[in-house]
């Protein structure tokens, strides 16, 4: 079940044009693998998030520190690698944006929305010491997860 | 479609019509200095209008927080008017929806600062 059907590799600037790059070419295959307009809204957006944390905090929007991203089309998933030139991060270390003395700052719901949006999130830290956001969708014709 | 907002007077109400995006680097900057611009010329009571708001991210959820504390800092209120599915989800999950006043009505968007 997890042979990849395709898989393209992208190494991309660590400025802000980058994140509209790398949601436009997700979202083309997000709609090719047939997810709906609400899956495709919410992986579009993961990507953006995952992205804007990337040449934001990974490479402090300098195009010289590229961000690497990794996009496979399995038989029952698609699955995103976006990796940092950073020094990457820890999820316990990421405040609660929901908890209330956070839930008027004006940042902070990233991490948050692309753990809502996604079947899977993930971060570990690369060979190479940045943050590696992994995201999962499962595809719409997919099994659930729990079926026998 | 790219951010546009545009303000119209109605009595001493300011609704501002957003449509577009409401992201990094398009619409959060330009809605950051319309409501900057307009707390400056002392209108405090202001509407934005959002049914025409294709797409909203983590920094344009942002930039509705930053003006909502902004303009109840300075004694006034932002309300928010015809929140789009999308919108309406993003606000709902991110615990968001019970801070803002929402509205889907215009009359009674204006009428509810009286």
């Amino acid at each position: 079940m997890t042979a990849p059907k395709k898989r393209i590799d992208v190494k991309l600037e660590g400025n802000l044009e980058s994140v509209e790059l790398a949601e436009e070419l997700v979202l083309r295959i997000a709609v090719a693998a047939g997810f709906d307009d609400e899956n495709c809204h919410r992986i579009g957006m993961s990507i953006r998030e995952g992205m804007i944390n990337a040449v934001q905090y990974g490479s402090r929007l300098m195009r010289d520190k590229p961000v690497r991203m990794s996009v496979t089309l399995l038989v029952d998933r698609l699955e995103i690698h976006v990796t940092d030139s950073g020094r990457g991060f820890s999820l316990a270390d990421v405040p609660n944006p929901l908890s209330e003395e956070n839930l008027l700052k004006s940042s902070g719901r990233g991490i948050f929305l692309m753990k809502a949006f996604m079947d899977e999130f993930d971060v570990r830290r690369s060979r190479e010491g940045g943050a590696e956001i992994v995201l999962m969708k499962r595809l719409p014709t997919a099994p659930p997860a729990d079926a026998p | 479609m790219a951010f546009q907002a545009t303000p119209r007077e109605i009595g001493d109400v300011t609704l501002i019509d957003v449509s577009g995006r409401i992201t990094l680097g398009e619409g959060s900057a330009m809605l950051r200095e319309m409501l900057r611009d307009l707390l400056g010329k002392g209108q405090k009571k202001i509407v934005l209008n959002l049914g025409d708001v294709s797409y909203i991210d983590s920094s344009g959820i942002g930039e509705l927080v930053s003006g909502y504390t902004t303009v109840k800092n300075q004694g006034g209120e932002l309300k928010l008017l015809n929140l789009t599915k999308k919108v309406h989800d993003l606000l709902q999950i991110t615990k968001l929806y019970t801070v803002f006043d929402v509205h889907s009505d215009e009359v009674a968007v204006v009428r509810s600062f009286h």
